[in-house]
């Protein structure tokens, strides 16, 4: 199962001060939609203002990249530039 | 490392052609912001607030109304009331109700230059009369400019409704803190028990003007039909039109926005001020409606970067190693909440493989200007401090400052203290190319000093669309949806160029309207070349796979018998099939013939833009009779992934260099004591000049990004971060001094040479 890193406000927020869970999900999708299950509201937080760091990569907004079993995800926020 | 200079098997990558819009610009036929005319426009312009913080009580606009020659005026009270909703249109999250707000104001004034109203007018004199007989009643009440002061439990409130978030318990008192912010790694404590050495120094920094040449412009024209054309000078077509549509209570497919040719944005240009006021008016008057900013608007309502507070404090054992790293970062947002302090913390540390790390940022509002991005948001102000104390770090322990910066360098495998782990990163390869360079070991004169600084940023990716079409003679066009800031329709250009194996000048890029392009975000971030680059190359490759297609029906062969080579389908293998070359120029030419025009498009959300890192080296002159800062020799080092067009990303590691410099000398706002702007104009507010800068050397490391078809890593922000702590680095080797508050201006290095003698 993927393990997710819950640092920062999106885990104090919503997740209780919870800072690390296991998550069976193939997807990003599927990662948000469980997340949201555990946690209300932490799937549409994350969709609208955070990103995803997968394994040393920083997803934003995507949906349908696959995860792995052993994928270490961290919530990050969402970064942009000038 | 790679070897700078074109990449071998590739025939456009890597070189140097002319800029594709290099000859409108220089002879000032390109068409800005401020060029675009309409039959029958009016002028629009902005009644502001006199006072930095006040209640409106009344907004008297029945007399301006009245005069001939005025054909509409609003206020906040003709626009819908927005609720509060957070979004991320732009760059960074972003507040509607805000951002209504800071384009005209409701019930408070927050800040000097505040807009109350607007008028439409058939000339410039009826409008400023116009601004003249609007009457507002005004409550004055306390300001507070300064961001601690903003922070202390008796500062003046902005706002009634914010409350700290990220606190616990939350508070149930409102504050000017917005947000609090926290990142940990490891346990710091336990990491600074463990230092044989500890430094710890608080720096400031003061909000900094992008100073865009072109002040903001636009037209706006709505039909009776409801439907909305604006024309302006931005860095997202799209952004200005989801933002209009929001602001203005309209659908997103009645308004088409058509980006003007851009003059300067560094991230300035990613809000709006002007369009939704100029499309309300237009939409009232039933007029097309021009609004040009003057050089003083500028300065006084939109957005700087943030200024700020950084304690920092780095713990190392005498060998180097860092064992624990803290900071606590303040910066200013402006009138509304969003300061860049999350990337400020995020990138703090991102450049070091440090065991144990805090970082805490507060986001804090004050009666200036909304903050805008502004090159590598919240980086420069964090790495001014983190740099600066690096460099007293290895004085104290006599290291040598690139030495220390190696034993402590992120590498691939390296966790920071947000959570990401770096991937194919380029950062020790910058620390080696400086030390070799031979800046590095130049002796230096009398009153001389040198510094070295590194920066880093993430750089994004995201959505992008693009289209290549094949014209009737084998040329092509190339259309994107982001506006040209850096260079893009060049990188494009070549990137296609190089795919259909044709030379780039016959490639025209042109940068479509938000009716003619699929969605793309906006142009910031160092992004486009990387993702829309990505999108361009995607489009091209089926042009190829279209074209090797095209010809196998001609040549009554099997596709697999083509590949594509140097513009050209060739055969694979001469047991497949045997036959002279096919260029594209005589597909094109039969394009009717055998199916119809060939095109292709592709709209991506691009990921894996890999981060960058840069060193740089600066060599400083201090004359200690008048306090002034000369550079003598500057050498950027940067890891950009591969330059698809080295000219342009020299260019921009040279302009980031150039306005870091500003920054670090001279850069300021200065405020009277009713908290109103003192020089909002260049001749007060001292951007450099040629005349102030050396030429700045440049040494393209290039550490491919394995994530894009040619290695292209985003490159426009990195270079504004390391600057102003190499200058006060060097600063310090001439005379001493640590310089801890920017900028290093002549009266404050007076001072602290005064100080030191003292």
């Amino acid at each position: 199962m993927a393990r997710v890193i819950l640092t920062g406000e999106a885990g104090r927020r919503f997740a209780g001060g919870t800072t690390e869970i296991q998550v069976e999900a193939d997807t990003i999708r599927r990662l948000l939609i469980e997340l949201d299950r555990r946690f209300p509201g932490l799937g549409k937080q994350i969709e609208e203002g955070m990103a995803l760091a997968i394994d040393g990569e920083i997803y934003q907004d995507a949906y349908f990249v696959p995860l792995r079993p052993e994928s270490e995800i961290y919530l990050i926020p969402r970064i942009a530039g000038g | 490392m790679m070897p700078h200079g074109k990449p071998n098997g590739l025939a456009v990558v890597g070189t140097r052609p002319i800029r594709p819009d290099g000859v409108e610009k220089v002879t000032g036929r390109a068409t800005f912001g401020a060029d675009f005319s309409l039959p029958g426009m009016l002028v629009g312009k902005v009644k502001r607030s006199p006072h930095a913080h006040a209640r409106i009580l009344a907004i008297h606009v029945e007399q301006a109304r009245a005069l001939p020659g005025v054909r509409a005026v609003i206020t906040a009270a003709d626009l819908p009331e927005i609720p509060s909703e957070e979004s991320f249109v732009g760059e960074g999250p972003i507040n509607f109700r805000d951002l209504s707000r800071n384009c005209l104001a409701r019930d408070k004034v927050l800040y000097e230059g505040h807009a109350v109203a607007a008028v439409a007018a058939t000339t410039d004199a009826v409008a400023d009369a116009a601004l003249e007989l609007i009457e507002v009643a005004y409550e004055p009440l306390p300001h507070v400019i300064d961001v601690e002061a903003a922070m202390a439990p008796e500062a003046p409130l902005l706002h009634d409704d914010l409350f700290t978030q990220g606190v616990e318990p939350a508070p149930t008192q409102p504050s000017n803190v917005a947000k609090r912010i926290q990142f940990t790694l490891g346990d710091v404590g336990a990491g600074f028990r463990a230092a044989e050495t500890i430094v710890e120094r608080r720096y400031t920094t003061q909000p900094v003007h992008q100073a865009y040449i072109e002040p903001h412009a636009c037209v706006a024209s709505v039909g009776a039909d409801g439907q909305c054309h604006l024309w302006c000078s931005s860095q997202g077509q799209f952004m200005v039109r989801a933002y209009c549509a929001k602001l203005l209570g309209m659908g997103i497919a009645n308004i088409r926005v058509t980006p003007a040719e851009i003059g300067g944005g560094f991230g300035g240009k990613t809000l709006v001020y002007l369009e939704p006021l100029a499309a309300a008016l237009a939409k009232r008057s039933g007029r097309p409606v021009k609004m040009v900013m003057t050089r003083e608007e500028v300065f006084r309502v939109t957005g700087p970067t943030s200024g700020g507070v950084v304690e920092v404090k780095l713990g190392a054992t005498r060998d180097g190693k860092i064992m624990a790293a803290q900071a606590v970062l303040k910066y200013q947002a402006g009138a509304f909440a969003g300061s860049p302090v999350q990337p400020g913390c995020m990138a703090a540390f991102a450049m070091y493989d440090l065991p144990n790390v805090s970082i805490t940022g507060y986001d804090v509002v004050c009666n200036r200007p909304k903050v805008a991005a502004y090159r590598a948001p919240g980086a420069p102000i964090a790495s001014f401090a983190v740099e600066s104390c690096m460099d007293e770090l290895a004085r104290a322990l006599a290291l040598d400052p690139l030495a220390l910066r190696g034993k402590n360098a992120a590498r691939d495998g390296t966790r920071t203290a947000y959570g990401q782990v770096h991937r194919d990163i380029g950062y020790v390869d910058t620390l080696a190319a400086a030390k070799k360079h031979a800046h590095y070991a130049a002796p230096l004169g009398p009153r001389q000093g040198r510094g070295v600084a590194s920066g880093f940023w993430f750089n994004v990716g995201g959505e992008s669309s693009a289209e290549v079409h094949i014209n009737e003679d084998g040329s092509a066009v190339v259309v994107s949806g982001n506006p040209d800031i850096g260079g893009s329709r060049a990188s494009l250009a070549m990137m296609a160029a190089e795919v259909l194996g044709i030379p780039m000048e016959r490639v025209r890029p042109i940068v479509g309207d938000t009716s003619s392009i699929g969605y793309s975000f906006l142009t910031g971030g160092s992004r486009v070349t990387f993702a829309t680059g990505m999108a361009v190359v995607q489009a091209a490759e089926e042009v190829v796979a279209e074209l090797k297609r095209r010809a196998a029906m001609i040549l009554d062969v099997s596709p697999d018998a083509i590949e594509w080579k140097e513009g050209a389908a060739v055969p694979t293998d001469a047991y497949l099939g045997k036959f002279e070359p096919l260029s594209l120029a005589a597909l094109a030419l039969k394009a009717g013939r055998t199916g119809g025009p060939i095109s292709a498009k592709a709209s991506i959300n691009a990921q894996g833009a890999g981060p960058g890192f840069g060193t740089h080296l600066c060599d400083v002159e201090v004359d200690p009779e008048t306090g002034k800062v000369r550079i003598v020799r500057y050498t950027a080092v940067q890891d950009v992934g591969r330059a698809i067009h080295p000219s342009y990303v020299e260019g921009q590691l040279q302009g980031g260099v150039a306005q870091g410099i500003g920054w670090a000398l001279n850069e300021e706002y200065v405020y009277d004591r009713q908290g109103r702007l003192e020089n909002p104009g260049f001749l007060d507010y001292r951007v450099p000049v040629a005349s102030d800068l050396p030429m700045i050397d440049t040494v393209l490391v290039e550490v491919p990004n394995p994530r894009h078809p040619f290695g292209v890593r985003g490159v426009g922000e990195v270079p504004i971060v390391p600057p102003m702590a190499a200058i006060a680095n060097a600063i310090y080797d001439a005379i001493g001094v640590r310089m801890t508050d920017l900028p290093m201006s002549p009266p404050k290095i007076l001072a602290a040479l005064s100080g030191a003698t003292k």
